[in-house]
Order: structure tokens, then C-alpha cells, then sequence
């Protein structure tokens, strides 16, 4: 099958006063149409910015997108003008962000925000597009969707805002949708509204979804498939059932025993992964997580690990050591 | 945490806080108020970990505050060791104050960055205690020890520390005058999630060790359950449940703590495509505006005209199980 999108050794780095960070470090995968990805690391794994990258929306200077090609329909994102790009940010990939308040115009009501998209990029006219704009919020559960549309966003919860954004990033039936952490601002229970409005959607609309979060246990029961980044490498890839049950990567072991699980008796000692994320100015030479792993030799301190097939052709991990782990039954 | 006697350290009683609402400019007038805790009875057991569980806005911060007495309560009574807190005068306060310390959220935000790590940890021995300056060195050197910091740290500023190590400052300072509670709030949610499995396997060694009582303030309903003996779930300034862990999440009577438990991520694909959630409809009603009769019959599912009309009794309604509803009953799987 063809994928929807490719990404080939995406490379993305900060110019700052404190040195250049390099916070992408040669990211490459394809995502199908219709497919549900998670990308899950911790802050500053690069998961975010790998996704502000794909939507060309990283600020230059300081960033700098040093290689990489993104295909997308037929074109390298990242060659096109900016002109260009716009056609199709927001109409074929759109992005739902993590803090909804800060998102949303403040002084423009969400009704003419849903619109601003629908006008521009369907031609549709003012009438049209408030009629498309009402469905919308209808479709994303939002009551009485043709008087909330008159409404400012301070008038709307944190659950409504985000809900609104959803509206927002479907409103030209994208077949990409990039949600970043779109609900780690929210409370448990409308995080749960959230996610089983997204996993409806993208059912019923048949688009990929890419969901960007540090939450394991959200992603186990909604994606497909996994990328788990470490310091702005994919250092794990696979299906949901390699990731949680036959991962081979001992961040991915680490992350997943840090976690306590609300399902398990309690009484277990939590299962923490020592030391810091390395330093994105001074990357160690060889492997990322050296100084954190318990399974290291020396040369994972000198060479670095590329990915390379595990169990099977899906299933990808970038370790030098993860035959010897399985062996050892660890 | 095992060596629990069933002493209550602290016994809250009918603890009500509101935040008054004034308008008008000039001449302002009281209008209303904000109920954020809204007569809310429990004890806390000597040398348990305590955990209070709810959305924003439920009010769980401001029990924390309110039982230290950063906000003097509207009423009610906190009695620690058959002294009502409420009724003490600032003086006598702030001897009591070194029994109990706090533990705060933002790890950034509650370290004085212009203050050496030695300074921050030694503060509350400076106001405490009367001890000399080589002994507060060795005290300070101690206790960062004791969180697993170098102490040759002590001349060093908070910005040269990340966030985890920060927090370890943090929980230093708050043991520095061996208190008796430590009001932990929200102390791992802006930690990532490596760093938080560090710091609650520390909270829970310096428990032992110390025989510290925690009352720990999360919206983390599974770290909660991890760290806590019991748990507290709060909706809209009330208590809603409170139970032992175990019982909590395995029989739980009230609707809501049936939908938050099932609300909560399980990172293991089986288990999540298997089991059935609640999802609740609508938001959290403003506690400006509380619903009348039941907090909760605006997004209860099986609420009916009696919750509309009458709040439920907060009652015991096994052995240390208390709960606040009509409709209270173990979950369908018992029946």
C-alpha cells in the first residue's frame, strides 16, 4: 500500500545562545492512510517538534530544518514555498495542540475561528461555511452548536475548547490529523470524552490519526502502531502489542515499569529509570540512553545503535544489545 | 506504611472554606461565595499516606491549605492532637506549623531562585529551631543526603538543578524540621514520567524511614493508588468516597468514583480494548453555581428526582467506607 506520508532522516536543530540543539536527530517512517500512530517519549524527546517539522511551522531562525525529505502526496513537503505549504496546512494534515486556551483567538468568537478555515480553503461563503462550521460543533458533541458559535473561547470549559479545536482541524476533512498532546491539560474524565470522540471520528471519517503524547496508557488502547522517541531518536517502533508486550528496547522496558498501573495490586516498588535525558547540546557520541541503561557495554558508549529489524519486519528497535537482553530473559 | 495503629493524627470536622465574591467598585458588597470545600468530615491516620483524588476546581488544594491553616477556615474544626487549629492565634500557630510542611506542586515556581540550595533547605530551621550554624550545616548536608542529592550541592542555585532534583530540594526543605504530616500537592504532575517513578519510590523510603504521615494531593488516580493506604475522591468541594485503596477501585459505590476509575488509562492493550468505560457527559458544574441537592446529579448516570430535590448523607456505610449518595450500592459484578 502506498503511505500517506513518508519521512526519510528528518533532522531538526535549534540555533541558541547555549549551542545548537539538536532536538530531531534522523527520523524516518511512513504512516498508511487510515493508520493510528502514537508517538510517545518524555519532554524534550523531540516528539513535538518532529510533528511542528512535518507542518513546516518550526520558526526559522532559530530552528533550522538541517535534512530530511517529508513525501506527502506525491511532493516533498519541505520543497515547497510557502504559498504553497498554507494550501495544504490545515486542509490535508491539520494539528489539534495541547493547551487549548492559548490556541484559540481570544478575540475573535470560535464560530468565525471554524469559518476562517472553511472560506478559505473550501470557498465556501459566509452563510455556507457558518452552516458547515454549526455541523461541525454538532459533530464533536458541543450542545446547541448555532448559538455557541457566537461565542468567545473564554466562554467555552477546557473540555469545549479542545472539543472546538477538533472542529477546528476537521472542518476540511483532512486525511492527516497531528493531535499533540491534545489532552494533557484536561481531567481524567474529559480526557476520556476526548479520546473516544477522536477514535469515533476517525473511524467514521477514515483519516490517519498521529497521536503525540507521554501517556503509555492512552495510546495502548487506540493506535496501531508505536514510535517511541528517546533524545530526538525513534528508538523503538512497532505495533501496539510488540510495544507493550515483546518490547526490546530497555527505555521502553524503563518507561513502561515507571508507570504504575491502576488495574495492578498496589504494593510493588515502581521500576525507575535512573539519571536524566542526556543534555540535546552534547549528545553522547554512541548510544543516547548509555548513561541511563542498565544493559550497557562499552560499545554502546562509542557507536550508535541504528534501528534494525526485531521480531519481525514491523517491529524496529535501535540497540545493540537487545538479542543478548532477550536471551537473559530480562 | 504497614505499622498503621488507626491513631488519628489529624480529625477534620464539618470543614467548610469559602472564598467570598464581592461587586461593585466602591461600594462593594458580598454577594455569594465560592464553596471549594463545603462541610467535609475525615481523619488521618498516624503514619498512613492519605490520598486525595478529584478534578479541577474540586477542591482538594484548598483542604491541603486549609488543614495547614494557609487559609483559616470558614468553619469547622482540625483538630491535631486535641488542639483545634482553627481557633489558634497565629503565634501559637506557627510553633505547631513545624509538625506539618508542605510539599509543593511546581518545582520552579516554590524555590527562591536567588536563595543557594543550603539557604532554601535550612529556612525552616533559621524560624524552627534554635540551632547553631555548624549544626545546621550538618543538618542541611544530612538531609540532602537523605533525598539522594550530593552534598556538595549546598552553594549551588535552583536553576542549576532539573526538575526531579528540584523537587528533592523541595522535600528536604519540607523534612528539615522532622514534621509529623507532609501535605504533599500534586507533587509529581510536572515531573515526566521516569523522574515521578523516582520521586514516589523516594516519598516512599523517607515514609518508612521516618515514619512520616503524607496526605498526597493528586489528580494521578493511578500514582495515587499506588502510593496511598486510603483514598479520598472529591467532586465539587464534597467528599464523594472514602475507602481503603483496594476497596476503592475493586468496589466502588459511588457512580462518580466508578467513572473516574474507569476513565483512567491502562497501558496494556488487552486489558484497555476489553473493559468498558463511563464516559460522564458535560463538565464540572461551577462552584459558584453548585447544583441543588446532589453535587453530582448534573452528569450522574443514574441519577433520578431525589437527587435533584435532597443531598445525600455522607455516611459510613460499611467499615470505613463513607460515602455520599441515595443510590449507594456495590458494583453490578456483586449483585
Amino acid at each position: 500500500m502506498e503511505p500517506l506520508i513518508r519521512i526519510d532522516d528528518l533532522k531538526t536543530r535549534f540555533h541558541t545562545e547555549d549551542g545548537v540543539v539538536k532536538a530531531v536527530n534522523g527520523v524516518s517512517y511512513a504512516m498508511g492512510p487510515g493508520e493510528v500512530l502514537g508517538v510517545v517519549g518524555e519532554s524534550g524527546c523531540g516528539k513535538s517538534v518532529h510533528a511542528l517539522s512535518i507542518m513546516r511551522l518550526i520558526q526559522i531562525p532559530p530552528g533550522e530544518i538541517e535534512s530530511g525529505e517529508i513525501w506527502f502526496g506525491g511532493q516533498d513537503l519541505l520543497k515547497l514555498s510557502d504559498k504553497d505549504m498554507r494550501e495544504i496546512r490545515g486542509k490535508d494534515i491539520a494539528m489539534v495542540f495541547q493547551d487549548p486556551m492559548s490556541s484559540l483567538n481570544p478575540v475573535f468568537t470560535v464560530g468565525y475561528q471554524i469559518m476562517e478555515a472553511l472560506m478559505l480553503h473550501k470557498d465556501l461563503n459566509q452563510k455556507a461555511a457558518k452552516d458547515r462550521a454549526a455541523e461541525l460543533l454538532s459533530l464533536v458533541g458541543i450542545p446547541e452548536p448555532t448559538k455557541r458559535l457566537d461565542n468567545y473561547p473564554h466562554q467555552f470549559s477546557g473540555g469545549m475548547r479542545q472539543r472546538a479545536m477538533i472542529a477546528m482541524a476537521l472542518s476540511c476533512d483532512p486525511k492527516l490529523l497531528i493531535a499533540d498532546e491534545p489532552t494533557t491539560a484536561l481531567d481524567v474524565t474529559i480526557q476520556a470524552q476526548i479520546i473516544s470522540l477522536v477514535v469515533k471520528l476517525q473511524q467514521e471519517l477514515g483519516m490517519a490519526v498521529m497521536w503525540i503524547t507521554h501517556d503509555l496508557g492512552i495510546v495502548a488502547e487506540m493506535v496501531h502502531k508505536i514510535n517511541v522517541m528517546y533524545a530526538g531518536f525513534i528508538i523503538e517502533r512497532g505495533n501496539v502489542t510488540d510495544i507493550f508486550k515483546q518490547n526490546r528496547h530497555p527505555y521502553t522496558k524503563g518507561l513502561l515499569g515507571s508507570l504504575p498501573r491502576i488495574d495492578e495490586a498496589p504494593g510493588t516498588k515502581l521500576v525507575s529509570i535512573p539519571g536524566l535525558p542526556p543534555d540535546l547540546c552534547h549528545l553522547p557520541e554512541g548510544c543516547p540512553f548509555y548513561a541511563r541503561c542498565t544493559f550497557r557495554e562499552d560499545r554502546c558508549k562509542f557507536e550508535r545503535p541504528l534501528l534494525e529489524q526485531a521480531d519481525h519486519p514491523d517491529h524496529l528497535v535501535a540497540c545493540w544489545r537487545w538479542k543478548e537482553i532477550v536471551a537473559e530473559g530480562a | 506504611m504497614n505499622n498503621i495503629d488507626n491513631q488519628p493524627l489529624f480529625q477534620i470536622k464539618n470543614l467548610k472554606k469559602y472564598f467570598p465574591v464581592h461587586q461593585g467598585l466602591i461600594f462593594s458588597r458580598h454577594v455569594k461565595d465560592v464553596k471549594a470545600v463545603d462541610d467535609i468530615s475525615f481523619d488521618i491516620i498516624k503514619g498512613e499516606t492519605l490520598g486525595l483524588v478529584g478534578e479541577t476546581g474540586c477542591g482538594k488544594t484548598t483542604v491541603g491549605r486549609t488543614i495547614l491553616q494557609l487559609y483559616r477556615p470558614t468553619s469547622g474544626k482540625i483538630l491535631f492532637e486535641d488542639t483545634d487549629l482553627a481557633l489558634l492565634q497565629e503565634n501559637d500557630l506557627c510553633r505547631i506549623r513545624s509538625r506539618m510542611q508542605m510539599i509543593f506542586q511546581d518545582p520552579y515556581a516554590s524555590l527562591n531562585p536567588r536563595m543557594t540550595v543550603g539557604s532554601i533547605i535550612s529556612a525552616p530551621l533559621d524560624v524552627h529551631t534554635s540551632l547553631t550554624k555548624k549544626e545546621k550545616q550538618d543538618r542541611v548536608q544530612e538531609l540532602l543526603r537523605i533525598v539522594g542529592l550530593n552534598p556538595d550541592f549546598v552553594n549551588r542555585y535552583p536553576h542549576e538543578f532539573s526538575g526531579g532534583q528540584r523537587q528533592r530540594i523541595g522535600i528536604a526543605r519540607a523534612l528539615a524540621v522532622s514534621p509529623d504530616l507532609v501535605i504533599c500537592d500534586e507533587p509529581i504532575s510536572s515531573l515526566d514520567v521516569s523522574i515521578q517513578a523516582q520521586v514516589v519510590n523516594l516519598l516512599e523510603e523517607l515514609q518508612s524511614q521516618l515514619g512520616l504521615t503524607y496526605l498526597f494531593i493528586a489528580h494521578d488516580l493511578s500514582m495515587v493508588r499506588h502510593i496511598s493506604d486510603r483514598m479520598v475522591v472529591m467532586y465539587l468541594g464534597k467528599i464523594m468516597e472514602l475507602a481503603d485503596r483496594n476497596t476503592i477501585y475493586l468496589r466502588p459505590y459511588h457512580p462518580y468514583t466508578r467513572a473516574l476509575m474507569s476513565a483512567v488509562p491502562i497501558p496494556d492493550p488487552d486489558i484497555a480494548s476489553r473493559r468498558e468505560r463511563i464516559i460522564l457527559k458535560g463538565d464540572i458544574p461551577s462552584p459558584l453555581n453548585p447544583p441543588q441537592g446532589c453535587n453530582f446529579n448534573t452528569r450522574c448516570p443514574i441519577a433520578t428526582e431525589l437527587c435533584f430535590q435532597s443531598e445525600p448523607e455522607y455516611r459510613e456505610i460499611e467499615p470505613n467506607h463513607f460515602v455520599a449518595c441515595h443510590y449507594a450500592e456495590p458494583p453490578m459484578n456483586e449483585k
